[in-house]
């Protein structure tokens, strides 16, 4: 009986162990990289290159928080995630940070247990269709048949915009956004339905882009961030901050090119997000230069949109809501003091 | 303890330590013990750490509204506005019912073909038996989903560019569109007739049954239920001076409205599960066929039984015992396999709502927990009619 109890004591040890868990920095840390839940392939928000390393506008949100972390914008692993995997991706703990054009809406930061650390692009569903069609306005889409991607707010905009216009419609619904652009451009869809940024960027890369026209309407608004389960605010901290200082360094005119010269500015702002004075690194939990960095290595958030979304891509999105609130548009951070 | 066991008399104290009995009770308790810490520590873990993420639990979603447009709903009501995460549930039950059910009657149909064309003496009609058998069985589902929704059905001619039948029938890559019947007074009468011929036939069936096997002499018993099963409800039809209009398709701005439509998502899904299940049941068939000792056809030649009787009523018979139960695995494969839907963007349980639902809600556990108890119990279900079927055509012994 001695021995039995022993055996139950030993079994009940290795059931307790392991409920523990520590906060998400020290376990990053301790890993020594950032599980980084990203799309599974949109031109310019996460796509990868020719050499398979994935890139874009979203990536590079990981990145930068990979930067003020570690010191080292690559220290990342990424989860591709389709719209429908990446709550549950992240309520498991399969990832420490999504990053994939999501809405921020209450039911998801309240009811699913997330915590929006902000938004990085302020977005609107929209529709594409064909030119061929000679439809110029979403009002005379009644009886259409749409394809869209599941999982996503795009699905309750789409019949809440119908029921409000009095209009019919004929849904089909994919898992990634790739099986939707096939589906439309095989023409058994008369319309592409998701957020706008998301129709420029399958615009950028179907055949023939001439012939898709994105209508004109806006029907919701898509403040798409990244985020990060609820509960660890130290954690939630850090990528709000991350963003934050992203967008505070397009304000001040620090750019990954002159970081190191602004290190000299005699403008205490600069001073405190590049770490010369105070203890915002520490306050954060990380190092005095964690913003230098994610800046030097990534870039503010105005070259990290020029070089995925800007005019230069494929994509040629304009700034308009992104742009800086100083600058006519809605993009603005909370000071970094 | 027993007296004549050897060494021990009666009323000897054995400790319990060394008493079998008592051992294996221990160790018995010992399992289940383990088991249960083990589901305990499972479910508490859970529960702990849903509330720390503050993640609501509970079935309360179900009643919630879902918001969001279902492509494909048969028979219930449904409306974005105003339908729950319950109804999507039940929409997504039919719609894997109705695709798998349908499936499992293709898929039937064609193994059978298939298996018997598969042992026929002709070289050309035995060798396109064994490519198809070949070919469905070694290229992954998925494959032939996204080939048959793909590469046939959406390079059908678009919707401006449609087959035409007549003026009322269409085919295009966006399904194909027929009249709907719509019902008028007195149509209550032809679904009546239906049922009648149905019963109708169970009985002359059985009276056929017993009058060979009293007098000898056989009945055409299929002829004459094809003929109740078809003829009464068109003699109701008549008889109410065919009581049903037709609503036919029509071209609209973007699409054909009105009228039946079997929508691509439909047909990819339903073609591609009952060819490739059917290449599996084909063999099974052949397999079945070939256990059948060939001295039961000898036998039935030289008494003079034709060829199609001896196939049906003694090798078939025979045959079926080996066939049944791996038949009972590939309809749980086929009513499994169709939660690969969601590729092609058909709305059945997976995709809609532990995927849509899923995902509006955030509740993995529960929604996950629903749809797993939804495939058991329907393949319980197959199963249990299918063990059934077994033993009643299982050899009686005499």
């Amino acid at each position: 009986m001695k021995k039995a109890s022993m055996i139950a004591i030993a079994a009940a040890a290795t059931f307790m162990a392991g409920t523990a868990s520590a906060a998400t920095l020290d376990d990053v840390k301790a890993k020594g990289f950032i599980q980084c839940g990203i799309t599974t392939g949109l031109a310019g928000f996460a796509a990868p290159n020719d050499k398979g390393v994935w890139e874009g506008f979203d990536v590079d949100f990981c990145r930068a928080m990979s930067a003020a972390i570690f010191g080292d914008a690559n220290k990342l692993k990424y989860t591709p995630t389709t719209a429908k995997e990446r709550f549950t991706a992240l309520q498991s703990g399969e990832i420490d940070v999504l990053a994939r054009n999501t809405t921020w809406t209450l039911s998801r930061d309240v009811n699913l247990g997330f915590e929006f650390v902000g938004v990085n692009y302020y977005d609107g569903q929209g529709f594409m269709v064909k030119k061929s069609l000679g439809v110029s306005s979403a009002k005379e889409l009644d009886g259409a048949r749409v394809c869209l991607q599941s999982g996503t707010t795009t699905e309750l905009n789409l019949a809440d915009y119908f029921a409000a216009q009095g209009m019919k419609f004929d849904s089909v619904l994919f898992d990634t956004a790739d099986e939707v652009r096939e589906a439309y451009l095989k023409d058994t869809c008369d319309v592409y339905t998701t957020d706008q940024s998301g129709l420029y960027a399958q615009r950028s890369v179907v055949p023939d882009p001439d012939n898709h026209v994105v209508l004109p309407e806006v029907i919701s608004k898509e403040p798409l961030g990244p985020l990060v389960r609820h509960g660890d605010n130290a954690w939630g901290d850090i990528a709000r901050w991350t963003l934050n200082a992203l967008i505070i360094a397009e304000e001040l005119g620090v750019t990954s090119a002159n970081v190191d010269e602004m290190k000299g500015s005699k403008n205490p702002e600069i001073q405190r997000l590049l770490g010369e004075s105070g203890d915002l690194g520490e306050q954060l939990g990380l190092d005095a230069a964690w913003a230098y960095n994610a800046i030097k290595m990534v870039g503010n958030y105005g070259e990290i949109f020029e070089t995925h979304l800007g005019q230069e891509t494929p994509l040629k999105i304009s700034r308009g809501l992104n742009q800086l609130w100083s600058k006519g548009g809605i993009l603005y951070a909370p000071p970094a003091r | 303890m027993t007296a004549d066991v050897p060494g021990m008399s009666e009323g000897a104290k054995v400790s319990p330590f060394r008493d079998p009995k008592v051992r294996a009770l221990f160790f018995q308790i010992l399992v289940i013990v383990t088991f249960l810490a083990f589901v305990y520590y499972i479910a508490d873990n859970t529960i702990t750490n849903l509330e720390k993420r503050g993640i609501a639990s509970g079935f309360d979603f179900l009643s919630q509204n879902s918001g969001f447009d279902i492509g494909i709903v048969l028979f219930v009501d449904y409306n974005a506005q105003t339908s729950t995460h319950g109804d999507v549930l039940l929409i997504g039950i039919i719609n894997t019912l109705a695709v798998s059910l349908s499936g499992i009657v293709l898929a039937t149909i064609i193994g059978f073909v298939f298996g018997v064309l598969r042992l026929s003496n002709n070289w050309l009609v035995n060798k396109i038996a064994s490519v198809y058998i070949e070919v469905v069985r070694n290229i992954p589902l998925l494959v032939q989903l996204l080939f048959w929704y793909l590469a046939v059905l959406l390079e059908l001619p678009n919707v401006r560019e449609s087959a035409k039948i007549g003026e009322s029938i269409a085919l295009n890559n966006r399904g194909l569109y027929f009249p709907s019947i719509v019902p008028e007074a007195g149509f209550w009468l032809i679904p009546v007739a239906f049922a009648v011929g149905i019963i109708a036939t169970i009985f002359v069936s059985r009276w056929a049954h017993k009058r060979q096997d009293e007098t000898g002499q056989p009945f055409p018993v299929i002829s004459t239920g094809f003929g109740l099963i078809l003829g009464l409800p068109i003699v109701a039809a008549l008889v109410m001076g065919l009581p049903f209009g037709f609503e036919y398709p029509a071209m609209g701005r973007f699409n054909i409205s009105g009228g039946w439509v079997v929508k691509p998502e439909f047909m990819a899904l339903f073609l591609g599960l009952s060819i490739y299940t059917g290449g599996f049941i084909a063999e099974i068939v052949r397999s079945g066929i070939n256990a059948v000792s060939h001295g039961q056809t000898e036998a039935a030649n030289s008494l003079g039984i034709k060829p199609n009787i001896t196939m049906r009523l003694i090798i078939i018979p025979q045959a079926l015992r080996v066939i049944i139960p791996p038949l009972t695995s590939q309809y749980l494969n086929l009513t499994k396999n169709s939660s690969l839907a969601t590729a092609i963007g058909y709305s059945e349980i997976v995709a809609i709502f532990a995927g849509t639902s899923l995902n509006q809600t955030g509740q993995a556990i529960e929604i996950i927990a629903l749809t797993m108890l939804f495939y058991l119990t329907i393949s319980l279900i197959i199963s249990v009619f299918m063990n059934w079927y077994n033993s009643r055509i299982a050899l009686v012994e005499r």
